[in-house]
């Protein structure tokens, strides 16, 4: 007889929420599997998200300067159009306080690359200055100052490979990994001097006479669109800035300051439409969480009547239906996570999951949890406990 | 009797709505109940049984009359103590027509959430559940769901409950009213030994004619007032 009994589990805590939720295991679990999906869509948005800002920036701190000095006027090569004279470089670097300055170019072409018409970003930059490619993951950084480039990883090519920019051949003597533009496009590093020499071949004849009369300057290509300057330790980067802005033609902006105008100019759309979508979506989330919720109360009508008719306070009732919601809400939420890290690899875009954005979606998701078990706790604080004798 | 009573009502009447829709559930009610006792009330649908019942409970506040429970004076005009639940927790036990077990709960755990919800831990609840099965004869039961117990078996399981926290009065509103004769004679003597041993007072709602031999006193209820008593066979 004794044997067989069940096995007692002695001191196991009897909680009302999670005893419940067993009981109704299937619904509430498919339940959950619905919220998860949504909580990883939302999370995969701002994983993107992160993704698009971690990438615009990759350029702009792979280049390794402290203060960016660019044309008078503008905001830099990355709001709007910035051209300065090379032979500024010469004065900036003889700056007091400067350890190193580098004189760089962007430009955008489309090359043939394997037979396929692809878009890269060229940077050109002086080799051992600031603005080269420093972290090169494989192979080494440009040491010749013709027909050398390190290319990012994006755009398929290996080292050795040849690459024809304009009417120059280029060898790939090193590779960089997530340094792309913020359109995505690759980015592929040059020498300064190749990069002059590829803007001039790539602009049509008729307004190179033209630029060439209205500058002045007969013949001269010597033009970069940024100098990047590293300060000696103990300078400070902002007090710099501010005294290379006073002089005639130039503007400078800290690192800092550059990293907010790109986030700004390249991001501001995409964070309004995920924002827009996130908040629908946690509104779906909320308002189905406070539906099943609100289903589970009333199934639980007669139990609640009963509980209340024993003695149980109104916090105990109200206890087991936030807890059931919020049981709901970190069921999904994880599920969510773990949905999105197994997936990663199949978006198309980098998906960057940061902790501190996962802790704020928990905090939404956990608030959103208690305002839907709203509608459940007014009905079972409704509830008459008299109701449990009838029938 | 030496004892003073667990219950004493005293001239509670009870009506609901106003006016044409009047009605009189309760009319100056009185009525005592002695530790140790079982009493029966009885009368026609619609005579007040219930709504007695649920003033004695504590659920449903009456309009006029007085009411001691366990000797401290709860009802006098209006409640005088605030927290009804604690009240209902600590010192009444309720047993109902259909079992009214908590469905996601197995057989202990129904018992052992009465003991959790007056406070005590979980271990000490279960220790309790086990030792109330034992007691009411149903132990090898104490992991079955209440959709897996019989009528009988799933009364017991209630009554137990109603004991967990060892109330002065048992409440129980017609307990044997789904049950077939035997079954509703065991639960009679159930209440019975309970009274007996730990001399609680146990009011019993029933028209089954089958039981009436069985308690201390009967009670008849018309109209919603009570006709002389009569003392029954035992
Ligand atoms: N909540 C209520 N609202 C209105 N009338 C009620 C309510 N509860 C009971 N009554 C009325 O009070 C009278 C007594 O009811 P009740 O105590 O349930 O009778 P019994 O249990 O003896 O069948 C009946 O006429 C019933 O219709
Ligand atoms: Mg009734």
């Amino acid at each position: 007889m004794k044997a067989g009994l069940p096995a007692v589990t002695a001191g196991r805590e009897v909680n009302l929420a999670l005893k419940d939720i067993r009981h109704n295991l299937g619904r509430f679990l498919l339940t959950c599997l619905g919220l998860s999906l949504l909580l990883g869509i939302v999370l995969a948005m701002v994983g993107i998200y992160r993704g698009l800002i971690e990438e615009s920036l990759g350029l702009v701190r792979a280049a390794g300067g402290q203060v960016w000095v660019v044309e008078g006027g503008t905001r830099g090569p990355f709001a709007e159009a910035s051209r300065l004279p090379g032979d500024t470089r010469i004065a900036i670097a003889a700056q007091w306080g400067v350890a190193a300055a580098g004189g760089v170019s962007y430009q955008n072409v489309e090359a043939q690359l394997r037979g396929q018409t692809k878009r890269l970003l060229v940077v050109g930059a002086q080799i051992a200055r600031p603005g080269e490619a420093r972290l090169v993951d494989e192979g080494r950084p440009i040491i010749r100052s013709r027909y050398e480039a390190v290319v990012d990883r994006g755009a398929g090519l290996v080292l050795g490979e040849q690459i024809k920019l304009g009417r120059d051949t280029f060898t790939v003597v090193g590779l960089t990994s997530n340094l792309v533009a913020s359109g995505g496009d690759p980015v592929i590093f040059i020498t300064l001097r190749d990069a002059q020499k590829l803007q001039f071949d790539l602009t049509p004849a008729a307004s190179r006479r033209e630029s060439v009369r209205s500058s002045g300057t007969a013949g001269t290509t010597d033009t970069v669109n940024a100098i990047l300057v590293r300060l000696m330790p103990g300078v400070d980067a902002k007090r710099f800035a501010q005294d290379i802005t006073r002089w005639k033609h130039l503007a400078a902006l800290t690192q800092e300051d550059q990293e907010t105008v790109l986030a700004r100019s390249v991001i501001d759309r995409a964070r309004r439409q995920i924002g827009l979508f996130t908040t629908l979506l946690l509104t779906v989330s909320t308002v189905i969480i406070g539906l099943i919720i609100y289903t589970m109360t009333i199934d639980k009508k007669k139990a609640i009547a009963t509980l209340k008719l024993i003695g149980a306070p109104d916090r105990r009732i109200v206890g087991l239906i936030v807890e059931q919601a919020l049981a709901m809400g970190i069921i999904s939420f994880v599920a969510g996570v773990a949905l999105i890290n197994a997936g990663q690899g199949y978006f198309p875009r980098r998906v960057l999951l940061e902790l501190t954005d996962a802790a704020m979606l928990f905090a939404v998701v956990l608030v959103a949890c208690l305002v839907a078990s709203a509608l459940g706790v007014r009905t079972a604080l409704r509830i008459d406990p008299a109701s449990a004798l009838a029938g | 009797m030496a004892e003073p009573p667990v219950v004493e009502v005293r001239r509670i009447s009870k009506h609901f709505g106003e006016g044409p829709a009047r009605v009189d559930a309760l009319r100056e009610v009185s009525l005592d109940v002695f530790p140790g006792t079982v009493i029966g009330l009885r009368g026609p649908s619609g005579s007040g049984k219930s709504t007695l019942l649920n003033v004695v409970g504590c659920i449903l506040e009456p309009n006029s009359g007085t009411m001691r429970l366990n000797g401290e004076l709860v009802y006098d005009g209006k409640w005088l103590r605030a927290d009804l639940r604690g009240l209902r927790l600590e010192k009444i036990g309720f047993i109902f027509q259909s079992h009214n077990l908590l469905p996601f709960l197995n057989a202990w755990e129904n018992i052992a959430v009465a003991r959790i919800l007056a406070g005590a831990g979980a271990a000490q609840a279960k220790g309790r559940a086990l030792e109330l099965l034992t007691y009411l004869g149903i132990e090898r039961r104490q992991d079955a769901m209440p959709g897996e117990l019989s009528g009988g078996e799933a009364q017991r399981v209630a009554i137990a409950r109603a004991l967990a926290n060892d109330p002065r009065i048992i409440l129980a509103d017609e307990p044997t009213a789904a049950l077939d004769s035997p079954r509703a004679a065991a639960v009679m003597d159930l209440l019975r030994k309970v009274a007996t041993e730990r001399r609680t007072a146990v009011i019993v709602v029933t028209h089954d004619e089958k039981i009436f031999d069985r308690f201390d006193h009967i009670y008849s209820l018309r109209d919603g007032a009570l006709e002389p008593t009569r003392a029954s066979a035992a």
